[in-house]
């Protein structure tokens, strides 16, 4: 029987992620130093598990409302007016959502419709364009550049506007550019997204690694305030990634969409979780600060040691990756990627897995140790000798 | 360069390299040694010591750690006592506390027998000190921040390449 028929053409038409071809690759070989990562190094802060665990052991092992438990509503609505300032009502604007994969899903189906266009950032995460086709929507792709740090102009914005555009989806700190975007940049782009009245679909996951500058949610203008969802989540800066837990903020009328699709798709995220992410913003910002400390001095590192090598790289504001420009080894971001994988056993990632304006760059995590940086780069920098 | 940074490289590993300071801290060779004189004199930095578990090496040694009663004298507090005990080798650590007794001292020596004999003729005649009790550490789990037993808490199982 061939089963490949029997696929939807969604399922069929929607490509592999680049991220894991190159893992495949990566993970065959043995004594491979990765700098491939996109997640902390860091443990989850003690006091999270710890409350997780009595969370468990007190029976709490139910389902909890489908929006998720008010208490950590609550707090997350706290915590975004402390951090960022930006108000939200955790009792009509804000869901628990299985990580923040899953906030950028219920976004986009509540959202599109077949034909609809949707913006999105190029390079970006590798889930946006997929999730965009799997809600029948088209992506309009707009190319960021290195000269601008990667942010979004407005010239780039207005021009990508069209009566079928939808919603943009934006993501600063960038993963996987470091790109950020300042009060004064946002500045520019605001009266468009007001007079368009298209949805800012924001992700906010990298909002906690913000090294020099204040972070600035797309939310914090009011003007547009209504026009954007917020999706964020714990894996980032509270080192929860396997714990699945994210957060929408959006204005009501989205909300209440977004939790129909949420309760019938997944009913409501782990209840342990939940209360370890309520202990983590309870009682663990200092644990949060002294990580983004570590990120930021193993940035300065990198971004150095890139440099140093011949490699230009932008010092990125935020997120915890380079992305350095390779065009100077003549090789495609793949190909060097490939060979430095063979040559030196380094595990990066290539640009393109991010999109086609990636070519040109690859994606370096400084999710690890200076001491791992140290042994990674002085092997690059011997693979790259060999190019110039 | 912000001294929170510098100090907290340090503290995880004081044996990093000026050049790999100055890389991390986007900062001068020159200004880091600058900085590092500055904080030593200052007496921030107090040394650049070695975290060592002597229980995984052939070497006796015991601790202890003492509560020490004592009287505040007029014009010195508890200054001048203080300088009395933490003079003697045997003392390693000493703070000034609230509670039910004024000082906790950490005391090594190769054996209890010796280091029961230093808190008898030494600490516990001491003017102004009235009263020791003496406690025995069995094990260390933890010092300075660094666990000192296996634990596979630190171990990372994250996959080797991940969006």
């Amino acid at each position: 029987m061939d089963y490949e028929k029997l696929l939807s053409d969604h399922a069929r038409k929607i490509k592999p992620s680049g991220i894991r071809k190159f893992f495949d690759l990566a993970s065959q070989m043995e004594d491979v130093i990765s700098l491939g990562v996109g997640e902390p190094d860091f443990t989850t802060p003690w006091a999270i598990r710890e409350a997780a665990i009595y969370s468990i052991e007190k029976g709490k092992t139910f389902y909890t409302a489908n929006q998720g438990l008010l208490e950590l509503r609550e707090e997350i609505c706290h915590y975004y007016d402390r951090r960022f300032g930006v108000q939200y009502d955790p009792k009509d604007h804000c869901i628990i959502t299985v990580g923040g994969s899953e906030g950028i899903d219920l976004a986009f189906r509540a959202l599109l419709n077949p034909g609809d266009e949707m913006i999105i950032l190029d390079p970006g995460y590798v889930a946006y364009t997929p999730g965009v086709e799997l809600a029948g929507a088209v992506p309009v792709v707009i190319h960021l550049t290195e000269e601008n740090e990667f942010k979004l102009t407005p010239e780039q914005l207005k021009e990508a506007i069209t009566p079928k555009t939808k919603a943009i989806l934006i993501n600063f700190p960038s993963n996987p550019t470091g790109g950020f975007m300042t009060k004064e940049d946002y500045e520019k782009i605001v009266p468009i997204i007001k007079e368009s009245g298209i949805i800012v679909i924001s992700d906010e996951i990298y909002a906690e690694l913000s090294y020099e500058e204040e972070f600035c949610s797309a939310a914090a203008f009011d003007e547009i305030k209504d026009q954007v969802i917020i999706v964020s989540g714990f894996s980032k800066a509270f080192a929860m990634t396997g714990w699945r837990l994210g957060y929408l903020l959006a204005n009501p009328v989205l909300t209440k969409a977004m939790v129909k699709i949420h309760q019938y798709v997944i009913m409501s995220a782990p209840t342990p979780a939940q209360y370890g992410a309520l202990e983590g913003l309870k009682s663990c910002e200092h644990e949060v600060e002294k990580m983004r400390d570590s990120y930021k001095v193993r940035r300065n590192f990198l971004v150095k040691a890139f440099n140093d090598m011949g490699l230009e790289t932008f010092k990125p504001k935020g997120a915890f990756y380079v992305f350095p420009c390779i065009r100077s080894t003549g090789l495609t971001s793949n190909e060097f990627c490939e060979k430095l994988l063979e040559d030196q056993k380094v595990a990066c990632v290539p640009g393109t897995a991010f999109g086609e304006a990636g070519e040109g760059f690859i994606r370096v995590s400084y999710a690890y140790s200076i001491e791992e940086l140290k042994q990674a780069t002085q092997k690059i920098a011997v693979f790259v000798k060999k190019y110039q | 360069m912000e001294d929170k940074l510098l100090l907290a490289l340090l503290q995880k590993n004081a044996r990093m390299k000026i050049t790999d300071l100055a890389a991390a801290l986007d900062d001068s060779k020159d200004n880091i040694i600058e900085r590092l004189t500055e904080l030593e004199k200052e007496k921030v930095i107090c040394g650049y010591h070695t975290i060592v578990n002597w229980d995984r090496t052939n070497t006796e040694i015991v601790t202890a750690l003492i509560e020490i009663n004592a009287i505040p004298e007029r014009d010195f507090g508890y200054d001048r006592i203080a300088s009395h005990i933490y003079k003697f080798d045997e003392v390693d650590t000493l703070y000034l506390l609230s509670g039910s007794f004024e000082f906790m001292a950490i005391v090594k020596g190769r054996t209890m027998q010796e280091v029961a004999h230093f808190v008898a003729s030494k600490l516990a005649c001491i003017d102004g000190v009235n009263g020791t009790s003496t406690f025995f550490m069995l094990k260390q789990y933890k010092n300075n921040g660094v666990v000192l037993i296996e634990d596979e808490d630190g171990k990372n199982d994250r996959l080797v390449v991940t969006p």
